[in-house]
């Protein structure tokens, strides 16, 4: 799935190495990228992967890796000089559960390392969150896009239980590579121009500062155009789920069970999870005081709600981490917990009205 | 008059940082007159390494991009892999190719990568300031090894060109030195080989070059040159290593 639409978004070379649960697109980039004209290299190690990578960035290509958590730590180094070299590369994370080598279920323990960068130096990726196959599709197809765009690297994080499911599909059609914009820093030797370095080594601080600002005006500028969540029966919640990727997905089936017990709750979706749909959720707090964040870890996007919300609802959170997968009855339970707590209900707060209890 | 020595056009001409007596500004000068008498200056691309060429891209009047540390193979792989019918170097010291890169380099050599690495050898980390190489010599001091390389605690010197031999995909490996003026001559003709290599599309080729650092080995210019020729080619002979090429039977 991955990997046929990275390839009709007009990727052509992928660089990988072996590693649960993703070992599906290496496995079909090897045979697909033939058919199509591209090359596949299987590495000798995820850090010779990024740096390929790198390479067919420089040279202008559409390129993508992808890996399991283990293996994207070992990318980091490599992710931090895509960043500081302003290289256009795709990188997907098939999170599983850690630290260490964990196991190979699906989990979101992967957040922190995503958004804040990873790496050594002040950068960000551009991480997308997908919690359907279909979705995993655009998204794919969209990380291209945004890339060569931002001249950035963009993650796409995912989870082995995306990477496991089956469901129909609609692709798009195959891009032709001669639409794509020209890239203008690329280097394909000095014919008719001087030559040219892709550097990060810039040794005065002030010109290092002053590339570093440059990346902020960048990451700005992401951040306007590209924050991107799904609003879900937000209209009439009184408490709002906030829950991205394989979460999400069992978020809104509790929901529906809590739903029709006839409590109001409603789901905000982050699909882009940096930039981080901040205001969306600040907004929300104007009408809404009870906010539970929902992700199959010990608690780390929770921290971006919390800095969203600045104190102005209560934010409680529920996760199971190790690659535990938690039931849609299971959230719904918690979710019904902290809805009673608040005393959300309809009846209570008749019953408050009526007594007059402030 | 007829001009009989003259600036490499693949150089440019910029004021070279390296400390007086190293090795590096009379490589950078070998490469640079091999891409210009092989007439591919607009389609030859390098990749430098960390470490005291890190600036190379202030030299080499060619396209460049920066690789992390010991990493310069892969990205040089990632690049070809791109561009078939350009000629892609790496530049490398020895601590970024048999040290931290040394599973990039034996990977590279092995998948037979259509890239040509240049491996100035001189038992030093140069650039941070004269710690132990994988290739400093026993006995010999640095500012990590005090009273000398000792094997038993530090390891022996690795000879990183010499295990490249076993991998079936190098085509061309050979050590060479500069501290000659006939040994400079043999290490152009290596160079200048190893890029013909890769025209031909024979595989991955090697040219490791001995070169004096009398900065970190606290010794005279000229004593840094008669001590690469008489005691660093004891543990590295000088000669050609591997050579599937049958060039020199024609």
């Amino acid at each position: 799935m991955l990997g046929e639409a990275a390839v009709r978004a007009g990727c052509r070379y992928y660089f990988g190495y072996p590693i649960t649960p993703q070992n599906e697109v290496p496995e079909y980039m090897s045979g697909r990228l033939l058919e199509v004209g591209g090359t596949f290299v299987q590495a000798e190690s995820e850090l010779a992967s990024i740096n390929m990578v790198i390479g067919a960035a420089m040279a202008g290509a559409r390129v993508m890796t992808t890996s399991s958590s283990p293996g994207i730590s070992l990318m980091q180094e490599g992710i931090s000089y895509l960043a500081g070299l302003e290289l256009p590369a795709v990188i997907a994370n098939v999170v599983r559960g850690g630290p260490g080598l964990g196991n190979i279920a699906p989990a979101q323990s992967d957040y922190f390392q995503a958004t804040r960068g990873g790496g050594h130096g002040d950068y960000r990726t551009i991480v997308l969150a997908p919690s359907s196959c279909q979705e995993l599709c655009d998204l794919t197809m969209k990380a291209f896009d945004l890339a060569d765009k931002y001249r950035n690297p963009v993650m796409i994080l995912g989870d082995g239980m995306m990477g496991q499911m089956m469901e129909p599909v609609e692709f798009p059609e195959m891009i032709d590579l001669a639409d794509l914009p020209a890239k203008d820093w690329t280097i394909t030797g000095n014919q008719g121009r001087p030559s040219r370095a892709l550097l990060s080594l810039l040794l005065t601080p002030k010109v290092l500062e002053d590339h570093n600002y440059k990346l902020v005006r960048k990451y700005d500028a992401v951040t306007r155009s590209e924050t991107d969540w799904e609003e879900y029966l937000l209209e009439d919640a009184r408490q709002v789920v906030v829950a991205y990727g394989t979460a999400a997905r069992i978020a809104k089936g509790a929901i529906k069970r809590v739903r029709s017990m006839g409590l109001k709750v409603g789901l905000l979706r982050p699909k882009t999870l940096w930039p981080f749909p901040s205001q969306p959720i600040k907004e929300l707090t104007r009408i809404v005081r009870q906010l539970l964040v929902f992700e199959m870890s010990t608690g780390q996007m929770v921290e971006d709600v919390e800095m969203a919300v600045a104190g102005q609802a209560q934010v409680h959170f529920y996760g199971r981490p190790g690659g535990v997968i938690p039931t849609p009855e299971e959230v719904a339970h918690q979710i019904s917990h902290y809805y009673y707590q608040a005393g959300l209900m309809d009846g209570e707060d008749e019953a408050k009205r009526r007594g007059g209890v402030a | 008059m007829k001009k009989i020595f003259e600036k490499p056009k693949s150089l440019k001409p910029n004021v070279m940082h390296y400390c007086p007596g190293c090795g590096h500004s009379i490589i950078h000068r070998l490469v640079a007159e091999t891409i210009d008498e092989l007439g591919i200056q607009e389609r030859t691309l390098g990749v430098p390494p960390a470490g005291c060429a890190v600036l190379a891209y202030n030299y080499f009047d060619v396209d460049m991009g920066e690789a992390p540390h010991g990493r310069a193979v892969a990205v040089a792989t990632g690049l070809k892999r791109v561009l078939p019918d350009h000629v892609v170097f790496t530049y490398q010291g020895d601590g970024d190719i048999a040290a931290i890169g040394t599973a990039e380099i034996i990977h590279a050599a092995n998948r037979g990568e259509k890239v040509t690495a240049i491996f100035v050898n001189n038992g030093t980390y140069g650039m941070t300031g004269g710690q132990m190489a994988p290739t400093t010599l026993l006995g010999m001091n640095s500012t990590t090894t005090p009273g000398g390389r000792d094997g038993a605690r530090d390891g022996a010197p690795l000879d990183l060109t010499q295990m490249l031999a076993v991998a079936e995909g190098s085509a061309y490996l050979e050590r060479v030195t500069v501290a000659t003026p006939k040994h400079i001559r043999q290490a152009k003709k290596a160079i200048k080989k190893a890029f013909q290599v890769q025209l031909d599309g024979l595989g991955f080729s090697v040219v490791e070059v001995l070169s004096p650092c009398p900065t970190n080995w606290k010794m005279s210019p000229v004593a840094a040159y008669e001590w690469t020729l008489q005691e660093m080619t004891k543990i590295f002979p000088l000669g050609v290593i591997k050579d599937i090429t049958g060039y020199d039977e024609k």
